[in-house]
C-alpha cells in the first residue's frame, strides 16, 4: 500500500463515516429521549434517497402514499384519545399537526407530478415528505407503549423495520436508484483528487454536529430534550412534556436521516432495503458512544467508516465481518467499565 | 403421505377412466409479486407468448394452470404440491428465484412429476438415482467460460475480478478459474462487495494496483454498475467483461458512460435481430418476438421470457413423443413417458440454445447457447 492509496482510502472512509455520524447522532438522540432504539432509522434515510430519485424523474414517489396512510392512522389514534378524554378543544390542533402538516408536502408532490423541479426544490420536497414519517410512527406505535421496557421497545422497533422495508418494496419496487450528482466540482489537495460530493458530505456532517451542539446548549427546547434524556420523571416535574420532547427528537433525527439520505443518494445505488445496513453500521458507532455521548458516537462512526474502507482494500470478502466484530471488544470494554446502574433505575 | 399419494393416483386413474379424452395439463409457477417479480413477470409474459405460439399437440389441447408464488420458496413448494395432487398436472414449470426453483425440485422427485426449471439451479438426482427435473438456462460456469475465452481472443493476459460477496460472486469466480487456467490467463484479484455497499473504492484501488489488462465483473443488475463507476473515477480505461446478470436496463441507466463498451455473454435471443440468417436462433427468436408482441401488446428483447418459451418448446416436443407411447395424460405412466421423452430431447432448436438432454445431466446446452454482446450507446450489439 502506497501513501497515496492510504490517503484515498482514508478520504473514502471519512466520507462514509460522515454519513454514519449523521445517522448515529439521530439514533442516540431518539434513544436518549425516548429509550427507543429506532431500528428503522436507516430505512428513513433510504426512503429519502428513493423519494429524491423519484422526484428527479418527475414521478410520484411512494412516500406520498406512506405518509398519507400514516397521517390518517395517527390522526385517528390521537382523535380517539382526545374524544375519550373529552378534550374536544384540542381537536383542531391535532388535525393541524397530525393531518394537515404532513399531508401538505405530500399533496404538493402528488399534484405536481410530471413537472421537474430544480435541485434545491427537489431536496426540500424530499425532506419535507420524509420528515413526518418517524414522528407519525412514534405516535402510532411507540407512544401507547412509552413506559414499556427497553427490550420491548427494541423488539417493536425491529418489527417496525420489517414492516417498513416491506412497505418500501411495495411503494418503490425492487430496483435501486442513484440520483444526479449534487456537485461536479473536483478539488486537488496536495496531489490528491477530492470529489466535491465528498467535501459536501463532510461539510454537512460538521455543520449539523455544530448546529446540534448549539441547539442543545443554547435553546430552551434543546435543554428540555437533554433534561428528558437525563431523567424523564424529573423533567416531567418541572413541566416538560415527554411526549412533545419525543416528537421533537423524532423530527430532528428524521432531519438527520433525511440529510444523510440526500447526501448518499448520488454516491451509491440505494435500494428499498439499503437502509438497514446503514443504520446498523451507524449503530456500531452509537454503541461505541454507549448510546449517550454525541462526540464519542461521532468518533465511533468515523472509525467504522475508516475500518470499512481499509478492510475493503485488504480483505474485501470479510469487510462486514470485521466491522461488526468491532462490537465485541467495544462491548467487553463497556461492560467492564460500566459503573452506574441508570438502566435499572429507569426500568423500575 | 404415502396414503395420500396412493389416493391421488387412484382418483387420477378413476378420473381418466370416465373422461372421454384426456388433455395434457401443465402447471406453471412464477413470481408475480415480491422481490422476484421483476423477473417473474417476464417469465409470465414469455409463457403467454408460448401459448400464443402453440397451444395444442395435434388435436390434443393443452391446459395450462398458472399460480403465483410471491417470491417465497415455501409458497412455491405448496403450489407445486397442490398442482400435482389436486390439478393432476403432467408437468411442472417454474419459477423466478433460484431458491424457490430449488425448493420445487424435491416435490417433483417425490411425486414423480417431470419438471422444467427456468432459473439456473443445480439439480441433484434423487436417492434412487432418478432425475425428474431439467434446467433451461445456461449453467453459470458456461456463461463465464465463454467470457474468459473471449478475453483470451482479445489478447488479455491477466485480469482482475470483482463480484458480489454472495453465492453469485462465488459462482462467477469459481467458474472463471478453470477456463482461465486452460487459456493461460492469470486472475489477479478476488475482490468482493455487498449489494448494499456504498463504496468499492478500496477494492478498486487494489485492483488497479495489480495493473490488470481487463476487469471481470461478478455483480448483477443495478448494483453491478458500482465497480465500473468507481473504476472510471480512479482512471481505469481498460476493457470490462461481465455475465448475463448485467443484461439489465437499470445497469445501463445507473452505469451511464462508465459501462459503455462492456462485453457480456448472452443468450442469442437478446440480439436476435442482429444475428445472421444462418444462425439457428434467428428464425425461432423472431417467431417468439412476434408471438410475444401479439400476446402481451409490447415488444421484447429480454432473455428471461425466452426461457419460458423454450421450456414450452421442449415440453411440446417431448409430449408428442410421450403421446406416441400410448400412455394417457394424467396417469403416472404418462408422466414417466414424458420424463423419458424430455430426457431424450435431441437437437431441439430454441431461442437460447440447441437443447440436448441426457438422463445423466439436467443441463442440456452447449457453447452455442451463448454469444458475446457489447454495450454501444446504451444498446447491446452482437460481437461475433
Amino acid at each position: 500500500m502506497t501513501g497515496e492509496i492510504a490517503a484515498i482510502l482514508a478520504m473514502d472512509g471519512i466520507a462514509s463515516g460522515a454519513i454514519y455520524v449523521l445517522i448515529g447522532l439521530g439514533l442516540v438522540l431518539i434513544f436518549a429521549v425516548t429509550r427507543v432504539i429506532f431500528v428503522p432509522f436507516g430505512d428513513i434515510a433510504a426512503f429519502t434517497a428513493l423519494t429524491l430519485a423519484s422526484l428527479e424523474t418527475g414521478g410520484r414517489p411512494g412516500t406520498v402514499g406512506l405518509v398519507a396512510v400514516l397521517a390518517v392512522l395517527a390522526t385517528a389514534v390521537e382523535a380517539t384519545a382526545l374524544v375519550r378524554n373529552r378534550a374536544f378543544h384540542r381537536l383542531p390542533r391535532t388535525l393541524l399537526f397530525y393531518l394537515v402538516l404532513p399531508l401538505l408536502p405530500a399533496a404538493a408532490v402528488w399534484f405536481a407530478a410530471g413537472t421537474t423541479f430544480s435541485m434545491p426544490v427537489r431536496i426540500g420536497l424530499a425532506l419535507a415528505l420524509v420528515l413526518p414519517i418517524a414522528p407519525l410512527l412514534d405516535r402510532i406505535v411507540f407512544r401507547p407503549i412509552a413506559d414499556a421496557s427497553v427490550l420491548l421497545l427494541l423488539t417493536v422497533a425491529v418489527a417496525l423495520h420489517f414492516a417498513l422495508s416491506g412497505l418500501g418494496l411495495m411503494f418503490f419496487g425492487p430496483e435501486g436508484v442513484r440520483t444526479k450528482s449534487l456537485t461536479d466540482a473536483v478539488f486537488d489537495v496536495g496531489g490528491l483528487i477530492v470529489n466535491g460530493q465528498t467535501v459536501l458530505i463532510l461539510a454537512a456532517s460538521i455543520v449539523f454536529c455544530g448546529l446540534l451542539f448549539l441547539y442543545f446548549e443554547f435553546t430552551i427546547q434543546g435543554k428540555a430534550l437533554r433534561a428528558t434524556a437525563i431523567n424523564r420523571i424529573g423533567a416531567r416535574l418541572v413541566g416538560i412534556r415527554p411526549t412533545s420532547t419525543g416528537t421533537i427528537a423524532y423530527l430532528l433525527a428524521s432531519l438527520l436521516a433525511g440529510i444523510s439520505g440526500v447526501l448518499i443518494a448520488p454516491v451509491t445505488t440505494i435500494f428499498y432495503d439499503s437502509g438497514f445496513l446503514l443504520g446498523l453500521k451507524a449503530f456500531v458507532g452509537a454503541i461505541i458512544g454507549a448510546m449517550v455521548s454525541y462526540p464519542v458516537t461521532a468518533l465511533g462512526a468515523v472509525m467504522v467508516g475508516l475500518l470499512e474502507s481499509y478492510t475493503s482494500f485488504w480483505l474485501s470478502a470479510y469487510k462486514e465481518v470485521l466491522v461488526f466484530s468491532l462490537l465485541i471488544p467495544v462491548l467487553l470494554w463497556r461492560s467492564l467499565s460500566f459503573s452506574g446502574s441508570e438502566e435499572e433505575e429507569a426500568e423500575e | 403421505m404415502k396414503n395420500s399419494i396412493l389416493a391421488a393416483v387412484l382418483v387420477a386413474s378413476l378420473g381418466v377412466g370416465s373422461a372421454a379424452q384426456a388433455e395434457i395439463t401443465v402447471g406453471f409457477i412464477t413470481s408475480q409479486s415480491g422481490p422476484g417479480s421483476s423477473i417473474g413477470v417476464l417469465y409470465d409474459r414469455g409463457m403467454k407468448a408460448a401459448v400464443e405460439y402453440a397451444s395444442s399437440i395435434g388435436a390434443e389441447k393443452i391446459k395450462l394452470i398458472q399460480l403465483d408464488d410471491g417470491s417465497d420458496p415455501s409458497a412455491a413448494t405448496r403450489n407445486a404440491r397442490k398442482l400435482v395432487e389436486e390439478n393432476k398436472v403432467d408437468l411442472l414449470i417454474g419459477t423466478s428465484t433460484a431458491a424457490s426453483t430449488s425448493a420445487m425440485v424435491p416435490i417433483a422427485n417425490e411425486l414423480k412429476v417431470p419438471m422444467i426449471a427456468i432459473s439456473p439451479i443445480s439439480v441433484a438426482a434423487n436417492d434412487a438415482g432418478d432425475r425428474w427435473a431439467i434446467v433451461m438456462p445456461q449453467p453459470p460456469t458456461l456463461m463465464v467460460k465463454v467470457v474468459v475465452d473471449r478475453m483470451k481472443r482479445d489478447g488479455v493476459k491477466q485480469f482482475a475480478y470483482i463480484g458480489f460477496s454472495d453465492a453469485w460472486g462465488d459462482l462467477v469466480y469459481n467458474g472463471a478459474q478453470k477456463p482461465a487456467e486452460a487459456d493461460g490467463l492469470k486472475i489477479l484479484t478476488n475482490e468482493r462487495y455487498a449489494r448494499t455497499d456504498t463504496s468499492v473504492t478500496g477494492q478498486v484501488l487494489k485492483m488497479i494496483a495489480t495493473k490488470p489488462d481487463a476487469v471481470l465483473l461478478g455483480g448483477a443488475a443495478t448494483q453491478g454498475a458500482l465497480p465500473p463507476l468507481a473504476l472510471t473515477e480512479r482512471g481505469y480505461k481498460g476493457p470490462l467483461y461481465g455475465t448475463p446478470a448485467l443484461l439489465n436496463t437499470d445497469f445501463i441507466r445507473v452505469g451511464g458512460k462508465s459501462v459503455e463498451g462492456v462485453q457480456v455473454s448472452a443468450g442469442p435471443v437478446i440480439v436476435a435481430e442482429q444475428l445472421p440468417d444462418s444462425h439457428f436462433s434467428k428464425k425461432i427468436s423472431m417467431d417468439f418476438r412476434a408471438a410475444y408482441q401479439k400476446a402481451n401488446g409490447t415488444p421484447t428483447s429480454d432473455g428471461f421470457s425466452a426461457y419460458s418459451f423454450d421450456a414450452w418448446l421442449v415440453f411440446l416436443d417431448a409430449a408428442k413423443r410421450a403421446m406416441a407411447t400410448g400412455a394417457k395424460p394424467g396417469t403416472p405412466e404418462f408422466r414417466v413417458a414424458l420424463k423419458n421423452a424430455i430426457f431424450s430431447t435431441k437437437d431441439l432448436v430454441g431461442t437460447h440454445a440447441i437443447y440436448n438432454y441426457k438422463p445423466s445431466d439436467s443441463y442440456g446446452v452447449d457453447e452455442r447457447a451463448l454469444v458475446m454482446v457489447r454495450l454501444v450507446n446504451g444498446q447491446w450489439k452482437y460481437e461475433p
